[in-house]
């Protein structure tokens, strides 16, 4: 076994292989992007309020592309794709499973490391790779990618049908498949991690629900983002090597393209068939997160743990049998639709019995308010609020009216992306003492929550009334319908709390690295809880434990378990005489 | 000037802050407390302001409903939109009780449950039974919304046809042209290596079909009379969307789509609730470029006798081309 061992700097603080130093590293360059995503909804609400306003800031951050401080159309797309194609895959896919996966994984099974920490630090360096390469189309002539973050060809095919899918989408195209590279690294070390190296007793029916959500993750990501990866080659293929895998018939500018055969249908079914386990890889720590954090600061065990492990299971199947339903439109047979319909409505069930499992936990319990547990709660609120919207939109027929309009926008927002921004709020405010044996501040935490729910509510909210209205999702302006006239004041409200929303991320960014350097002192168990993670020491070791890595007795979650003293039972104590395991 | 004065009014903020952050965790360190340590007090607050939160979420939720209701499109204006809007409402209804009942009990548990150094958490770990029941009871539930769902599905998307008058909706950056078939009800075969000068749609003017086409900018339908629209796209994916039909339906470069519909109300009836300068509009709801936002055709519904009065009027395709 490893020991802790010399390290240089280069060693320790770049070239890790450190499963804790990779997952910061993960965790800061998530951070980093989602900055910039979050810069960029705040441009392109700028314009959706106020159509054709000119404002300084954008000509001073966009320059060419606002000509005298009005963003270009263009440039909105371009925006808007980069912004989803950000925080689907940098923020919330890398950066929250990332950092997680990476931190939780090892610490809660009770392993020194990885089974690999080469590949684990080639993963982060393939995702660094990607992220260069992707910042690095936003500086290209053309402008950066702009056929929305699904890439749809032929518009992301043909460099005459927007700029953007010039230089732009080739670099998008190759920043995604270093980054699938990456993902499919971390994720098979996740999985084999998880499956061999488990401590003396820590039998799968003990794992934290933490863990059982980050393994379904990765079994998801190794079975769909190799799909993705050859949808994405095909396209480069038909970019690049004149081949028609997605095209056919088409005349653009003028020019009639030789292109025959092809069927950008076909890119559709490869690229949902990522597309929609991606939404539950996003989700899934999340919710595992979160039933950790409101485990821990309700003082009771998770309400049911059996059907919490069978219904992420239940959700991780279903998401391979739905990804039809975002293709009602696109002609596909009414048969074929009626079957993704019933499937897709199915995730209802499993997902029912997981609010209520929260709800129940929460029951009777003796809540310790946390800023983490506030996010975790946020989560469930979401996942409710969010979750229900869905039942339209799985619904084919419903479908025909709020497909692609901005209900779709609100609705994916609140279930998928608060959600799990959430959940990661959860995560950095719950594990920070452990990440850098500081505690974050406690006050600051409570404005974040609280600023962050209410805008974030504000901004999303609205959006469903946009979609009933019959608005599209993706349009520069709607002042080119009269029958869009009434719904300004409903884009002044959305960028009003998008504005405020983004500003309240101050106090978090703020309080992380102040927290960091000059924050309190953060004892070995914080919260008082029972995982394996909080018997390590504070000062951060390579190889996790000093000495033996301590054997597990039981499951995590024995908090005001009766017949002990403390109202926390830690995994490694052993069963009392007579105690029976849960 | 206002902008640099915006700056410094941001930094002081900042600074003081920061300074209020330093001074509160020193007096701490000196108290020998620690500042970040959620104690009873912070319970108390938190869990109030959790209730406070929830009414102050539901009655956002409610005054949004309350004064932009009117912003939603009004009732369909076609024979299956009416099926389409009693299912919406119907699972609109289910989803709105069961987020009215959800939400409340989240937050009220947070609240009624906030910690308190004396209290003890109930170990309970899990209850078949309970579970069991909440399994059930969706999805009981969800087997009537897929029922109703899917019958709803299949009277949309599979009406009878035969009777449709049969009109091409051609899309391309960034407009929309129409086919009518004709007095043959028969679309002449088309190929976009027939595009050319004024055959814009690539119509095979060989194919007899085509003779009678009458291509427009503008497509009128009679109230009452089933159409059957055909999709067709020149370069890049586009979503023909009639929002106030319910009728959407992708244009896909290499192959054909359709729906079918009939339209109940005529642009006049709508115009005496919607406005004087109300219109049917068709328009593009798949990204397809810069000028996405502002591809449209308008429709017109209206009578039998209006309809013939403006299709005599318009050139068949054998006119249009041939002439000089």
């Amino acid at each position: 076994m490893s020991e802790h061992h010399k390290e240089t700097f280069i060693t320790k603080y770049i070239f890790s292989q450190d499963h804790k130093m990779i997952a910061k590293q993960f965790l800061l360059t998530g951070m980093f992007m989602a900055v910039v995503g979050m810069i960029m909804s705040a441009l392109f609400r700028l314009q959706l309020a106020n159509p054709g306003e000119s404002y300084a800031i954008l000509e001073m951050l966009l320059g060419k592309w606002a000509p005298d401080g009005v963003l270009d159309p263009s440039m909105y797309l371009a925006l808007v794709t980069m912004h989803g194609t950000i925080l689907v895959f940098w923020v919330l896919t890398a950066g929250l499973s990332g950092t997680f996966a990476n931190f939780l994984i090892p610490l809660q099974i009770g392993a020194r490391d990885m089974a690999s920490g080469f590949l684990n630090m080639l993963s982060y360096w393939f995702f660094f790779l990607a992220t260069v390469v992707l910042l690095w189309s936003l500086f290209v002539e053309t402008g950066p990618a702009s056929g929305g973050w699904t890439i749809y060809p032929p518009l992301s095919a043909l460099p005459q049908a927007i700029p953007g899918s010039g230089q732009g989408m080739t670099l998008w195209l190759i920043s995604i498949a270093l980054f699938i590279v990456g993902s499919l690294l971390g994720s098979l070390n996740y999985i084999v991690t998880i499956l061999n190296l488990r401590t003396i007793g820590m039998k799968m029916q003990r794992l934290p629900l933490t863990i059982w959500a980050l393994l379904i993750t990765a079994i998801l990501g190794v079975l769909s983002f190799p799909v993705l990866l050859s949808c994405a080659l095909l396209l480069i293929m038909d970019r690049s090597f004149g081949t028609s895998f997605y095209l056919s018939d088409i005349i653009i500018n003028g020019e009639v393209l030789h292109n025959s055969g092809g069927s950008p249908i076909l890119f559709e079914h490869l690229f949902w068939f990522l597309g929609h386990p991606e939404v539950y890889i996003i989700l899934l720590p999340a919710l595992g997160i979160i039933s950790e954090v409101i485990s821990v600061n309700s003082r009771k065990p998770i309400f049911g743990y059996k059907a919490m492990v069978g219904s992420l299971l239940l959700i991780a199947f279903l998401s391979f049998i739905v990804w039809g339903h975002h293709m009602f439109m696109t002609g596909m047979d009414p048969f074929l639709g009626s079957v993704f319909t019933f499937t897709t409505l199915l995730i209802a069930i499993p997902s029912a019995v997981k609010v209520f499992n929260y709800i129940t936990t929460l029951w009777r319990a003796n809540i310790r308010f946390t800023p983490a547990m506030l996010f975790a709660i946020g989560t469930v609120s979401t996942f409710i609020t969010g979750g229900l919207t869905g039942i339209i939109l799985g619904d084919s027929a419903l479908d025909i009216n709020v497909h692609d309009t901005y209900f779709v926008v609100g609705h994916f927002h609140i279930v998928m992306g608060l959600s799990a921004i959430y959940g990661m709020f959860a995560g950095v405010y719950h594990w920070f003492p452990k990440m850098y044996g500081k505690m974050m501040n406690k006050s600051f935490g409570y404005i974040h929550f609280w600023g962050t729910f209410i805008c974030a509510y504000g901004v999303f909210f609205p959006m469903h009334f946009l979609g009933l209205a019959g608005l599209p999702r993706r349009y520069y302006t709607n002042s080119a319908f009269p029958m869009f006239d009434g719904l300004t004041d409903v884009n002044s409200v959305i960028t009003f709390f998008a504005l405020a929303g983004a500003a309240i991320q101050v106090f978090f960014l703020f309080n992380f690295f102040y927290s960091i350097f000059k924050g309190t002192k953060a004892t070995e168990n914080p919260w008082k809880a029972n995982t394996l993670e909080w018997t390590t020491p504070i000062e951060r070791i390579h190889g996790n434990w000093p000495g033996e890595i301590p054997a597990v007795h039981r499951w995590a979650y024995d908090y005001s378990k009766p017949g002990h003293d403390e109202d926390f039972v830690m995994q490694n104590v052993p069963l009392k005489e007579g105690e029976e395991e849960h | 000037m206002t902008n640099i004065l915006i700056i410094i009014v941001v930094l002081l903020i900042i600074v003081t802050v920061v300074q209020v952050l330093r001074v509160s965790e020193l007096l701490s360190e000196i108290n020998n407390t620690d500042v970040n340590e959620v104690t009873d007090e912070d319970n108390n607050t938190q869990g109030k302001l959790l209730l406070f939160g929830m009414f102050l979420f539901l009655g956002f939720v409610i005054w949004q409903m309350v004064n932009w209701s009117h912003l939603i499109l009004p009732d369909a204006s076609s024979v299956h939109g009416e099926i389409i809007d009693g299912l919406m409402s119907f699972t609109m209804n289910l989803i709105l009780v069961t987020f009215f009942i959800l939400t409340p009990i989240l937050f009220y548990f947070g609240y009624r449950y906030r910690g308190n150094k004396n209290n003890t958490a109930y170990y309970y770990v899990h209850n078949n039974k309970l579970e069991l029941i909440w399994t059930i009871a969706p999805a009981i539930i969800l087997t009537g919304v897929i029922i109703y769902g899917l019958q709803t599905w299949n009277l949309a998307m599979n009406p009878d046809t035969s009777n449709s008058k049969v009109i091409e909706i051609y899309s391309r950056q960034f407009d929309w042209t129409a086919r009518y078939s004709g007095q043959d009800n028969r679309l002449g075969s088309a190929n976009y290596r027939l595009v050319k000068g004024r055959n814009q749609l690539g119509v095979d003017l060989e194919d007899e079909y085509a003779t009678d086409d009458i291509v427009v900018k503008e497509v009128h339908l009679i109230k009452g009379e089933p159409v059957l629209l055909k999709f067709r796209s020149q370069d890049v994916i586009h979503s023909a969307f009639l929002p106030y039909f319910r009728v959407q339906m992708n244009c896909v470069p290499g192959m054909t789509t359709q729906f079918a519909f009939t339209p109940t109300k005529t642009t006049n009836e709508m115009r005496e609730t919607e406005g004087e300068d109300f219109d049917y509009i068709l328009l593009c709801n798949k990204i397809c470029g810069a000028a996405h936002y502002n591809m449209q055709m308008k429709f017109v519904v209206e009578t039998k006798e209006e309809y013939e009065d403006w299709i005599t009027q318009q050139k068949t395709l054998k006119n249009t081309l041939t002439l000089k």
